[in-house]
């Protein structure tokens, strides 16, 4: 009993961050129709620069807003520069020109920092508090789940409680009569694919200390498990993301813990496997057909 | 209405001296290569409605589309009290005061009545529409306030027609581009609607350039009509003289 309770904790805080780096691609798919094969290596992208300014000034905290801020000008130059110059007519394109940058950015990555792990210091401690004497959550932990909640909050204002969200959302739906109600749709593109990286780097902040460290393909494997995570979710829901999120988590906890962790990632693929046969539009796809 | 004298009857009572709010002289226009719309001229005086009937694929849907800039001309030009539309984008057309409600109406069908309607307002800043202009809507159209929340895939298709209706109303446009406001709706509906066109012509001087298939709503409202054809203007009048000209309704309008 106290193993599976430490596990559904462990399997939690992991999932927090899978929701959130499925949530970043439920952002950029719910912008501009693409999954962004690119995240998890634009997230490291933004990790390393956090990583050499926290080194530089010595305080986690300013490495942070660089990774944040970073994810911003990041996703912002991604869809400037070159999404927005692919023909999205077939999904495949979109997914061809991603790969290609991932291969870019760890190739730079790879040359600037070295192809070896770096280690990568939480800022809070990693020991978990016990409580009746099982060993349930970590400070770091806590710090997890704070983050991933504050972020959530924060879209889910900006989308329901701004006209900039409203403005967002509509673009999404209905480029040509967005544009005929003045809304600058282009500008909502590139607002979507930077906020999506921000998240996705928020989401490789939290990650990176709980895993070997620093390395351009750090993101690589929570990047399969994210992915899933959003297409059990419905890709387009961001309550289906979290939601997912929490339970590719849960899985892959369980399935580690008690089957063996070389196990794991089958269980993910069998999920999705499961998921995409009884419901292939996702355990939250809605069944609002666009008919305007 | 403006026109050249051989194809302007006399007497009509349809010149004007003024400039008119929305002129297009010589259009040209297309998707890709093949131009849909041929040396189109029309003008539109403000203060009026003009309707703009024609079979499908007449170019009657390009026309409205080259106005608001969704398509650019390869030839020609279009004025907008007297400045060139041809190089606004179509994000700015709101703010010059034009409103385009598109064929099929265009409502989000994601998102609520309340947030199609805000969206109608969003480009003068802040939230979107005041709550006071939204309270004006729902006063003039009494089934929406009923449905402020729910998601346009709800509505009938008399209460989608009201909400595109409204949302480019609330933006109080100079002019309106209306793309067949009646397909698909009751006969009772497309009275309310051609009487509501009326009434904002003759209480706010509101000016109109109405696509219509059904000539019958069209022309009960409208000052002046043209004919399209084959992406020509085939027939330009006063509305009153189409109504009541046999001939010319079996040549062109086919009752």
């Amino acid at each position: 009993m106290d193993r599976f309770v430490f596990l559904t904790f462990d399997g939690l805080s992991r999932g927090a961050v899978y929701a959130a780096f499925a949530l970043a691609l439920v952002l950029t798919w719910r912008a501009a129709r693409v999954v962004n094969f690119a995240q998890g290596a634009m997230a490291v992208a933004c990790a390393y620069a956090a990583y050499s300014v926290s080194a530089a000034t010595g305080s986690y905290w300013v490495g942070l807003a660089v990774a944040l801020v970073g994810g911003l000008l990041l996703g912002a130059a991604v869809e400037r520069v070159v999404m927005r110059f692919v023909d999205h007519s077939t999904p495949l394109n979109g997914v061809v020109v991603a790969l290609g940058l991932v291969l870019l950015i760890q190739a730079v990555l790879g040359m600037i920092y070295g192809n070896e792990f770096r280690p990568a210091a939480p800022p809070f401690s990693r020991g978990a508090f016990q409580i009746g004497g099982v060993a349930l959550l970590s400070r770091f932990d806590l710090f997890v789940f704070a983050a991933v909640g504050v972020v959530l909050l924060l879209l889910a204002l900006l989308f329901t409680r701004t006209g900039t969200g409203l403005r967002m959302r509509a673009a999404a739906f209905a480029p040509d009569v967005s544009r005929l109600l003045g809304v600058p749709v282009a500008g909502m593109l590139t607002l979507g694919w930077a906020l999506a990286a921000a998240v996705g780097s928020l989401a490789a902040m939290l990650v990176i200390p709980t895993e070997l460290g620093l390395h351009p393909t750090a993101m690589d494997v929570v990047f399969v498990s994210s992915f899933t995570a959003a297409v059990v979710g419905g890709l387009d829901s961001a309550l289906g993301a979290v939601a997912g999120g929490l339970l590719v988590g849960l899985l892959l906890s369980y399935v580690s813990g008690y089957l063996g962790a070389t196990v794991a990632p089958m269980a993910v693929l069998a999920l999705l496997v499961v998921v995409l046969l009884a419901r292939p539009g996702g355990l939250f796809a809605r069944a609002s057909a666009r008919s305007a | 209405m403006t026109g050249t004298p051989a194809e302007q009857p006399a007497g009509t009572g349809t010149e004007t001296l003024d400039t008119p709010l929305l002129e297009i002289r010589n259009l040209t226009a297309g998707y890709g290569a093949a131009p849909v719309l041929h040396e189109v001229d029309l003008a539109v005086p403000a203060g009026r409605i003009v309707a703009v009937l024609g079979a499908n694929g007449a170019g009657k849907t390009t026309l409205l589309r080259a106005v608001s800039g969704l398509i650019r001309p390869s030839r020609g030009q279009i004025l907008f009290d007297g400045r060139d539309l041809c190089t606004v984008r179509v994000e700015q057309m709101i703010r010059r005061g034009i409103a385009h409600v598109p064929e099929g109406r265009g409502v989000i069908v994601e998102l609520t009545v309340e947030e199609n309607l805000r969206l109608g307002g969003l480009w003068r800043g802040r939230r979107g529409a005041e709550r006071a202009q939204l309270d004006e809507i729902y006063d003039l159209f009494e089934p929406l306030a009923r449905r402020r929340r729910s998601p346009g895939h709800q509505l009938s298709g008399g209460e989608r027609q009201m909400l595109a209706l409204g949302r480019a109303l609330i933006a109080s446009p100079r002019l309106l581009l209306l793309d067949e406001p009646s397909l698909g709706l009751a006969p009772r509906v497309i009275a309310q609607t051609m009487e509501l066109l009326r009434t904002l012509r003759d209480r706010s001087g509101m000016t109109v350039l109405l696509v219509e298939q059904n000539v019958h709503g069209a022309l009960s409202v409208a000052n002046d009509a043209v004919v399209m054809s084959l992406g020509r203007i085939a027939v330009r009048d006063s509305a009153a003289r189409l109504r009541t000209d046999e001939r010319l309704r079996h040549a062109y309008l086919g009752f």
